[in-house]
């Protein structure tokens, strides 16, 4: 057991050191960003003298190593700063939005895991048949179309023509679960489809991997149904890189809906750090990067310790 | 009705072949064989690789690998054809009727399920016995095969038992849901001999008190003699000859049994040992980086010019390690490898061409030693070039020379290695390392992977060869029968030690010590009964003391 348990510190040691590289490349990146927040603040007429009073004020002249060092600061005690253009304490205004982004993946998470996973189990056991050649061919095409074009598609036949769920999908605190759900079903759907293939095709790529072991031809020989070899045999040695995919898929529903987010006006975080780039508000734009990161981060880490305690022989040594 | 269980008439098999550079297409790889199994008894097949034993013993469950296909005749099982049932039916015959014992145990098990899960699954899913009944049952059969705390083995995971003691769980699988027949495929070829002696032990009991009937599927004639009433001999897919155990061992009648029955009686008388020796290993001591368990223990031989010195040993002894340290591979830790008049630095990074040229290596997997991409001229005149500086008709002259001495001739010279056999492959082998003029050539394990009839002819290259060159050789086996047929002198290791050394004729006359002797009467004997006689003496020998 205790070599498990060093694996296992050993990889969220690695977690938190990566995440500090990034708040590093985070805080370096939006340094070098073009543009001023106090000119974005004030408007082109403003002049040099209130320009550099803001910039003073906001703390924008002291040198980026200090900078940095108050900032990371802060983010060891909760404190994301506050925002320079509304003024308000950053962690507020982003609770929120992360947690209407969460609400999303949550639900897209759940209808496209085990889809996912179920298709490539049905793909390996009809595999060259017409069912994996249609599930192949479909999954890819969804994700070979770029996601805005399905999104857009989706809202003019199920929004305009069949009017079944609507295209802006603001959800707000009043709405009861099933209301909600309604309201975000487009979204959801558009982003099944742009993450299942991934998930089914290395679903599919690595049961077929294992499907060549002794151990299958032994099942075959108990006289057990492929259904119950694929899944009771081939499918628990195939975890850990399923569960890595699927961990990448996860980090882009909560990382990449910024597309979806703006098509849907969906009130999430994408839209929320598009909004603060375009108006240079640093703070915001690096708190939010830092919440992507570790989010990342996170479920790859998640995705590793999966992997490390699915291998029998770590979790059970001689 | 008859006692017969199963009933293989005219059975014809196919499989679909990739030749290189060819369309692929069908060929028949087994052209109808016939036999019968009655209840209770046992038929061995017998033959080298590519005979179809496997093949035939998978087709009696309906069953073909890969693309094989079976392509004619009847299989009757239980008085019914399985070829002609529907697939449910061969999935009741499958883990029910029929079940089957694979070559290698530690691959056969699902790495990720407990051993009692995997061993109860077909009686279960058959409806042969409840969870509680299959699990008593299996505990029951764990205790019969001899497998150490029966009571508890089953929760393990596979990896979490040894080689041979899985082979036995395996057995247990293939016997829980109470079969009337049990195909074993080499149940014990991947095990050292001492314990597959034990595992054969164990499988024969089983066999005689479930009264089950068997199909036994080995390449080595002296094993399934301990276990079968009758004996069918199959070469390249064809029956050879079929009949009773005695009659076979006793008595064959085709040539090509004769051959196996009489494999392995190469003489060689043993050489007296010079005054100045070629190798002189003294007290080497070495360990893998990050371990701190000596693998190699004070370990002291000496090997003569033009002589074999054979190690032999079970996996794990060292045998292999001490050939990585001669080499330079692994530098030893303490002691010093005194080769012809000069001390070999411990680094392979310090040592000269021209200690490299004398010191050749030939391997066990003959294929994975050479590039697929290069042909047989290439692959033996390389050595030409790197240390003679031979070119152009010069070094073709020279690898002609070569390829007539391996026997091959000049024919091979623009063949790539795909296009031998497992023989000829390790003969190109043996080629490049002559290539190089040695002194000494180490043979890690060169015959293991090879049929009996091929390993005694690379064997007998080898003794000539050792003529022509004068090389010496060390021969690393864990095979005793090869041991007698080529070695002038011989060390046994035990676990990193050298437990027996001298000429061959004092190491393998009595008295012995325990684990020589031991490791003597493990190899299987070419009699009836040798079995029983072997087992009797143990206890016997274990009451006495």
């Amino acid at each position: 057991m205790s070599l498990l348990l060093k694996l296992l510190a050993q990889r969220i040691a690695l977690g938190l050191l990566l995440l500090f590289l990034v708040s590093i490349l985070i805080f370096a990146g939006t340094i070098i960003l073009p543009g001023d927040v106090a000119q974005q603040i004030l408007g082109q007429s403003a002049t040099p003298e209130a320009l550099a009073n803001l910039r003073r004020d906001l703390g924008l002249n002291d040198p980026p190593l200090q900078r940095y060092f108050s900032w990371l600061g802060g983010l060891l005690q909760g404190d994301l700063g506050t925002s320079l253009t509304s003024g308000k304490d950053i962690a507020e205004s982003i609770g929120k939005r992360l947690g209407n982004t969460l609400f999303l993946a949550f639900w897209a998470a759940i209808i496209s895991v085990p889809l996912a996973i179920l298709l490539g189990l049905i793909a390996v056991r009809y595999r060259e048949r017409w069912p994996d050649k249609l599930i192949s061919a479909v999954t890819l095409a969804s994700i070979s179309v770029p996601e805005f074009l399905i999104a857009y598609v989706a809202i003019f036949f199920v929004s305009v023509r069949l009017r079944w769920a609507p295209s802006v999908t603001t959800i707000n605190d009043g709405m009861s679960l099933g209301e909600k759900l309604h309201t975000i079903s487009l979204p959801i759907s558009v982003l099944t489809l742009v993450v299942l293939a991934h998930m089914m095709r290395m679903t599919r790529a690595a049961i077929l991997n294992v499907m060549q072991s002794a151990y299958i031809e032994t099942a075959e020989l108990k006289g057990l149904r492929m259904f119950t070899i694929i899944w009771k045999h081939a499918f628990p040695n195939s975890i850990a890189p399923v569960v890595n995919v699927v961990m990448l898929n996860l980090a882009y529903l909560v990382v990449g809906v910024v597309v979806i987010e703006v098509v849907f006006t969906y009130p999430g975080m994408g839209q929320f750090l598009v909004d603060h780039v375009s108006k240079r508000d640093i703070p915001v734009v690096q708190a939010c990067g830092l919440i992507f990161a570790a989010v990342y981060i996170g479920l790859n880490m998640v995705a590793d310790i999966v992997s490390i305690v699915a291998n029998p022989r770590l979790r059970h040594p001689k | 009705m008859s006692d017969t269980l199963l009933k293989v008439q005219d059975l014809k098999i196919g499989a679909t072949v990739y030749p290189p550079g060819e369309k692929p297409h069908d060929i028949e790889i087994v052209h109808g064989v016939s036999f019968e199994v009655e209840k209770g008894k046992v038929l061995g097949l017998i033959g080298e690789s590519g005979a179809g034993k496997s093949t035939i013993g998978l087709a009696s469950m309906a069953y073909g690998r890969g693309g094989v296909k079976i392509t004619g005749g009847e299989v009757w099982v239980n008085g019914r054809d399985i070829l002609k049932t529907s697939n449910s039916d061969v999935r009741a015959l499958r883990g029910g009727e029929v079940t089957y014992v694979s070559q290698s145990a530690a691959a056969s098990f699902n790495p990720a399920k407990k051993i009692m899960d995997q061993v109860t699954e077909a009686a279960i899913l058959q409806g042969k016995f409840s969870k509680k009944e299959a699990e008593r049952r299996a505990v029951e059969l764990f205790r019969k095969l001899g497998l150490p705390d029966p009571e508890n083995i089953g929760n393990r995971y596979p990896h979490q038992v040894s080689g041979g003691q899985l082979q036995r769980c395996m057995t247990a699988l293939a016997l829980c849901p109470e079969p009337d027949l049990v195909v074993f495929d080499e149940p014990t070829t991947a095990l050292d001999v001492t314990t597959q002696i034990d595992v054969l032990m164990a499988i024969k009991e089983a066999i005689r008190d479930t009264g089950v009937a068997a199909l036994y599927i080995t390449h080595d004639l002296a094993v399934v003699a301990q276990v079968s009433d009758d004996i069918l001999v199959l070469k390249m897919g064809d029956m050879v000859e079929y009949g009773s155990v005695d009659q076979i061992i006793n008595n064959p009648q085709e040539e090509y049994t004769k051959a196996l029955v009489s494999v392995r009686s190469i003489e060689h008388a043993e050489k007296t040992p010079t005054p100045s020796p070629i190798l002189k290993v003294q007290n080497i001591t070495a360990r893998y980086k990050g371990t701190n368990f000596d693998v190699l223990k004070n370990i002291s031989v000496e090997l003569h010019p033009g002589q074999t010195l054979a190690v032999v040993g079970e996996s794990g002894s060292g045998k292999s390690t001490l050939a990585r340290v001669i080499t330079g591979l692994l530098p030893q830790g303490n002691g010093s490898v005194h080769f012809s008049g000069r001390d070999l630095s411990k680094d392979l990074a310090g040592r000269s061409k021209e200690d490299l040229r004398e010191l050749q290596m030939i391997y066990q997997m003959a294929d994975v030693a050479m590039n697929p991409r290069q042909t047989v001229g290439t692959i033996i005149g390389r050595p030409l070039e790197f240390y003679f500086g031979l070119r152009g008709a010069e070094k073709r002259k020279r690898i002609v020379e070569l390829l007539d001495e391996i026997e091959m001739g000049e024919g091979f010279i623009d063949r790539y290695p795909a296009e031998l056999s497992g023989g000829q492959k390790q003969r190109v082998c043996i080629a490049r390392a002559l290539a190089a003029k040695p002194k000494m050539i180490i043979c890690d394990e060169v015959t293991s992977a090879l049929d009996p009839l091929v390993a005694d002819g690379i064997l007998k290259l080898l003794l000539d060869l050792q003529k022509i060159e004068d090389v010496a050789y060390l021969f690393i086996t864990h095979d005793l029968a090869t041991v007698k047929a080529i070695a002038d002198s011989i060390a046994v290791m035990y676990q990193g030690e050298v437990v027996r050394y001298g000429g061959k004729t004092d190491v393998l006359s009595p008295p012995f010590d325990d684990y020589t002797d031991l490791l003597l009467s493990s190899v299987p004997e070419m009699k009836l009964g040798w079995l029983e006689e072997v087992i009797a003496n143990r206890k016997m020998e274990s009451a006495g003391n």
